[in-house]
């Protein structure tokens, strides 16, 4: 007999292990995991890539990869047992019991299928299509806040945006009114302020509907913000679990304290500021490094038949930098900033306006003179999968820039890159490894060890820390800053997380289409902003009202 | 859309006189005289002999030579070849026969090619996956010479399911074994490209996404995987097509088939200028317009291309 007094568990996973069979033998993802999600509740697992925190939501509704099977323990739906159900089952239990929610929301739209194909189908499969689907479909799509949606169903993925992609998932991951939603890192691939109105949407969604959350992410102040329920996944293991503020504001576990010190959202919001060394009467005194005025960047945007129009991606913009310190352009996406990041490097060329390096214009450089620019201006990429050329072996990359420059012969190019190995606390064996046998981590040292082969004067960093997890981030981000100590480095940080300009910035300057709104030293930013727009973006910074 | 179309339209002009200007000029250098081979390498007078040069524009320098084949080109008279027939009349004998056996070649290869492809993707490292493979290289691996004449052996001959040459009306029944043939090394490679594109493809995210959405697995496979995995097929399909008409000369020589192949290899062993540069270059028009065709199917395949 049931008893009425205690509701059921809508999810129980009891002593879950997940075991992936791969070349090198099995490897265990998940051991013995434990979580109960009430009937709608929402509880976040928390931890880094590679914790199991995706693949135990991923076994609770099938989609194990084909080589990861539940080698033990139970995951209890409604108190059935599907750790070894069938696939029959599954398709049974999917899109109308249980929900998805993925995280790229580049990557899950099927590219060469309308929007609104992809939602009916959804609910045909599930039988939920009705007598007129068309309208069901455009229905389902504005209760996901999508505007226009008529209109938007006939379109493609291409067409959106990130925001109205993830809005469209989170449609299809609704549609069929599941009773659990797993929603893995739904946001992590948007701008502060877009994850914030997609957040607050699946909320009221959710608790309009009744549906319990399973919430995976990386950030723990965006967890604690969201759900009723804090799991914390370490190397495959469940290390706490809690109410969110009661672990938010007296963890347990080492790891757990770990993660709430490295959080930027949490360090932001407690107004950590990082102890860089630079002397400020010398950043005042000395002449700026970099002086951007009236910067100009407009785009042709072809429509077919010759006819184009003009996108003005960087409006009049100016800013300086100062010798030895660190500027943040930040912004949504399509702000303009990365547009300034490639025209400050050359690599792309201003419609109008000046950009001066250290009294030179680098507009009106000649071939040679660029030559030597690139020398002591450069680049660190957002992407430290894509920007390392996976051919070549680490000291092929680092010792590449080197060559082309021509310093130095073999012997000593040889030991610069172990020197430069060690600069980046990486192992001078490194050397001989490849791209693919590093972690994201690991490779955005490698990339800092490139950058900083030809003793560059500036380090343009594009997005540099925003692929990585919150641990490896907070070390990054205490690299460049000991580096900008000891070599009197000068960075302009492009990046669209506030949270990480707090920890790294000196001064700030603030984009919305095209132009700045604001600029100013970062205390005046954060403590005292002046225009709406930065404080949008600044109290979009998950965890805002936790501390 | 158009405006793109017709441009690949007017690509078709240079392509057409380079292609035919550097055969006609390839034929022009190969060691030989073709007036001696007509005669079977017997003595001529000297009269009937300049008769005949001057018939065939072979006493005129290249440029001038190759310039009165395109003057001709204009009314569509392709010239003569030495035994005296229209090049026009031996082109329309020959070319549907050749279209024919191509064709059903694309067709068995498309539909087996992918089914066969699909399955081992799905199944990849079962197997079925594994035996499909290796059958897959044998075929690659074994020249068509052999193959022709090992299956006109044992279909045509000892199990006598299929006639083991083709007669002069080369008709749709007789010319199924010809085109398996020919067919089966593109085959081999449709198959083995459609496996490759299904095991990337059915790891893609909106795979996943679709499965969680509650899709039975065949529809998963059949909407969400095929559709993608099929534009580098159906690129190399197109490609195909024009190799396909173009490398019939050996199954054609196997089973004695009247058609292009046929046509153009004795063309080039009697030096046949005007034959072997109108084959070519009609053979360089099916492969220039199949790969539009490609270009357009990409378009409708995937709604992200778009051509202006």
């Amino acid at each position: 007999m049931v008893q009425n007094s205690e509701p059921k568990p809508l999810l129980e996973i009891k002593d879950l292990a997940i075991t992936f069979s791969t070349p090198d033998g099995p490897v265990n993802a998940v051991r013995n995991a434990n979580l109960t999600v009430m009937p709608g509740e929402t509880v976040a697992i928390v931890g880094e890539s590679g914790s199991g925190k995706s693949t135990t939501a991923l076994a609770a509704i099938g989609l194990l990869p084909s080589n990861g099977e539940v080698s033990a323990g139970q995951i209890l739906f409604d108190g059935e047992d599907i750790s070894k159900a069938s696939e029959k089952r599954f398709v049974e239990l999917r899109g109308n019991h249980i929900g998805m929610v993925p995280q790229d929301p580049m990557s899950n739209l099927n590219p060469v299928w309308k929007i609104g194909f992809q939602v009916k189908e959804t609910l045909k499969a599930n039988g939920l299509a009705g007598n007129n689907p068309k309208q069901r479909v455009a229905q389902v799509l504005a209760d996901a806040g999508l505007p226009e949606p008529e209109t938007r169903m006939n379109q493609y993925p291409h067409e959106f945006s990130g925001g109205m992609r993830q809005r469209a998932l989170i449609a299809i991951g609704l549609a069929c009114r599941p009773r659990l939603l797993i929603a893995d890192e739904p946001t992590s691939a948007l701008d502060v302020t877009v994850q914030q109105q997609i957040l607050d949407h699946l909320d009221t969604m959710t608790s309009e509907l009744g549906t319990a959350v399973l919430l995976i992410t990386h950030d723990l102040g965006l967890a604690a913000e969201r759900a009723e329920k804090v799991i914390v996944m370490y190397k495959g293991q469940v290390v706490e679990s809690g109410p969110a503020l009661e672990l938010l504001r007296n963890p347990q576990h080492p790891y757990t304290k770990r993660l709430i010190n490295s959080a930027p959202s949490l360090a932001a919001q407690r107004g950590d500021k990082h102890e860089m060394a630079v002397d400020e009467v010398v950043a005042e005194k000395s002449e700026p490094l970099l002086k951007v005025s009236n910067l100009t960047k407009v785009f042709d945007i072809r429509k077919g038949f010759g006819r184009k129009d003009k996108f003005t991606a960087v409006d009049k913009v100016s800013f300086e930098i100062p010798k030895g310190t660190t500027t943040a352009v930040v912004g949504e996406s399509g702000s303009g900033k990365s547009t300034i990041a490639q025209m400050v490097l050359n690599l792309l060329d201003a419609t109008s306006g000046d950009i001066v390096f250290d009294g030179q214009a680098i507009g009106k450089l000649s071939e040679r003179e660029l030559f030597k620019y690139r020398r002591r201006v450069q680049p660190i990429f957002q992407d430290p999968y894509g920007s390392l050329d996976p051919m070549y072996s680490i000291y092929r990359t680092i010792e590449e820039p080197l060559r082309i420059h021509g310093i130095g012969n073999q012997a000593s190019r040889e030991k610069k890159v172990k020197e430069l190995l060690d600069q980046v606390s990486m192992p001078a064996s490194t050397m001989h490894r490849f791209p693919n046998e590093l972690s994201g981590g690991q490779r955005q040292r490698i990339a800092i060890a490139r950058a900083l082969a030809l003793q560059p004067e500036m380090i343009v960093c594009d997005e540099a820390v925003s692929a990585l997890d919150v641990l490896v981030q907070a070390q990054v981000l205490e690299l460049l800053d000991e580096l900008q100590r000891e070599l009197g480095l000068t960075y302009l940080f492009i990046t669209h997380d506030l949270a990480v300009v707090r920890q790294i910035a000196d001064n700030v300057c603030v984009m919305e289409h095209g132009q700045l709104v604001e600029q100013g030293t970062v205390d005046e930013i954060f403590d005292n902003a002046k225009s709406d727009y930065t404080r949008n973006l600044l109290s979009a910074i998950p965890g805002a009202s936790l501390i | 859309m158009l405006a793109f179309t017709l441009k690949r339209f007017l690509q078709l002009i240079p392509v057409f006189i380079g292609a035919t200007l550097l055969v006609y000029f390839l034929v022009f250098a190969t060691p030989g005289d073709p007036i001696s081979a007509l005669s079977g390498g017997k003595p001529m007078t000297p009269a009937v002999e300049s008769a005949l040069r001057a018939q065939y524009n072979l006493d005129q320098p290249f440029w001038v030579q190759y310039g009165l084949y395109l003057k001709n080109l204009v009314t569509l008279d392709l010239g003569m070849s030495f035994s005296g027939q229209e090049v026009r009349d031996l082109l329309a004998r020959a070319f549907p026969v050749t279209a024919r056996l191509a064709v059903m070649a694309l067709a068995i290869e498309a539909v087996f090619g992918i089914f066969f492809g699909v399955i081992a993707g799905m199944r990849k490292g079962k197997a079925f996956d594994s035996t499909v493979l290796i059958l897959s290289l044998i075929v690659i691996a074994v020249p068509t010479f052999v193959l022709g004449f090992v299956l006109q052996f044992v279909v045509g001959v000892k199990l006598e399911w299929a006639k083991p040459t083709v007669s002069g009306g080369a008709g749709w029944g007789e010319l199924i074994l010809p085109a398996v043939v020919l067919g089966l090394v593109s085959f081999a490679y449709v198959l083995r490209l459609t496996r490759t594109s299904i095991i990337e493809n059915k790891q893609a995210d909106y795979v996943r996404t679709a499965t969680a959405k509650g899709l039975s697995r065949g529809r998963v496979i059949n909407v969400h995987i095929l559709r993608n995995s099929l534009i580098p097929v159906v690129t190399f399909l197109g490609a195909d097509l024009g190799s396909l008409m173009g490398g019939a000369i050996v199954t054609e020589g196997i089973f004695n088939v009247p058609g292009v192949g046929n046509l153009l290899y004795r063309a080039i062993l009697k030096g046949e200028t005007p034959t072997v540069v109108a084959v070519v270059g009609v053979l360089v028009i099916v492969f220039v317009l199949a790969n539009l065709i490609v270009d357009m199917l990409y378009a409708l395949l995937d709604p992200r291309i778009r051509y202006a």
